[in-house]
């Protein structure tokens, strides 16, 4: 049963520049397995040590991110869409400073 | 990157709005040229030092702009008391080695400075802002 994957752009290097691809599988964790057997260079990026999904990384089945769903265990159907987006967060005050004068633009 | 003015001047409204938590949103673009700001809520548990996309916004954005043809050109976000720098969070948080990172300073409200980089592998790259 293939799902529709969605590859954020950081891992398309790794996809051959493919921004979708197909996966057979039943649940999300053995999604995630067969894409990072098949891309080898992904595995790192969407799981950890143990086998679980890395922090940073949003599994989405359709709308709903599988962490309120029942994780690597969500079953897939086919016709589902699976998204995968990193997260993008930051804040806290700086500590590193470069030296020099950047280029940046003050805006009045 | 190029950015026309009416989108420099979404960004530093929504900045304005949320001070002084820090804001954040998503800009759609092609060629490094910004077309959409898409502000987002900031979901972090400490809004004042931190932002964090929420999930649901992550994937509604990403979905409207690849459905207007665009590329993630940019991830914005501001620093209300601090420069507008990335903050060593700002590093170790940015998985978008292509994108820009956008960061608007508020720490002077009558001069804000707004700054562009490239974040990838802990390398923090400050790129030229086009405003036109």
């Amino acid at each position: 049963m293939a799902v529709n994957v969605y590859i954020p752009t950081p891992f398309r290097r790794h996809t051959g520049g493919q921004s979708r691809v197909q996966v057979e599988a039943v649940t999300v964790g053995e999604l995630l397995r067969s894409l990072a057997r098949e891309y080898p260079d992904l595995a790192g990026r969407i799981l950890d040590g143990q086998g679980g999904v890395q922090n940073y990384l949003n599994v989405f089945v359709n709308e709903e991110e599988i962490r309120s769903l029942a994780g690597l265990d969500t079953p897939l159907k086919a016709g589902d869409e699976v998204s995968l987006i990193p997260a993008m967060a930051g804040g806290g005050r700086r500590t590193e400073r470069r030296a020099g004068r950047p280029p940046w633009l003050n805006i009045m | 990157m190029e950015l026309p003015r009416r989108i420099y001047e979404e960004m530093l409204n929504h900045a304005r709005a949320c001070a002084p938590e820090e804001s954040c949103g998503l800009v759609g673009g092609r060629a490094g040229r910004a077309e959409r700001f898409f502000p987002t809520p900031n979901g972090a548990e400490d809004p004042l030092r931190r932002y964090d996309i929420p999930p649901v916004d992550l994937l509604r954005v990403t979905r409207e702009i690849e459905r207007g043809g665009m590329e993630l050109t940019a991830i914005f976000h501001s620093h209300p008391a601090t420069e507008a720098y990335p903050s060593a969070t700002d590093i170790r948080l940015a998985y978008y080695p292509e994108a820009f990172y956008l960061i608007l300073s508020l720490a002077d409200p009558e001069r804000p400075v707004l700054r562009a980089f490239r974040i990838a592998d802990g390398r923090v790259d400050e790129q030229p802002i086009a405003i036109c």
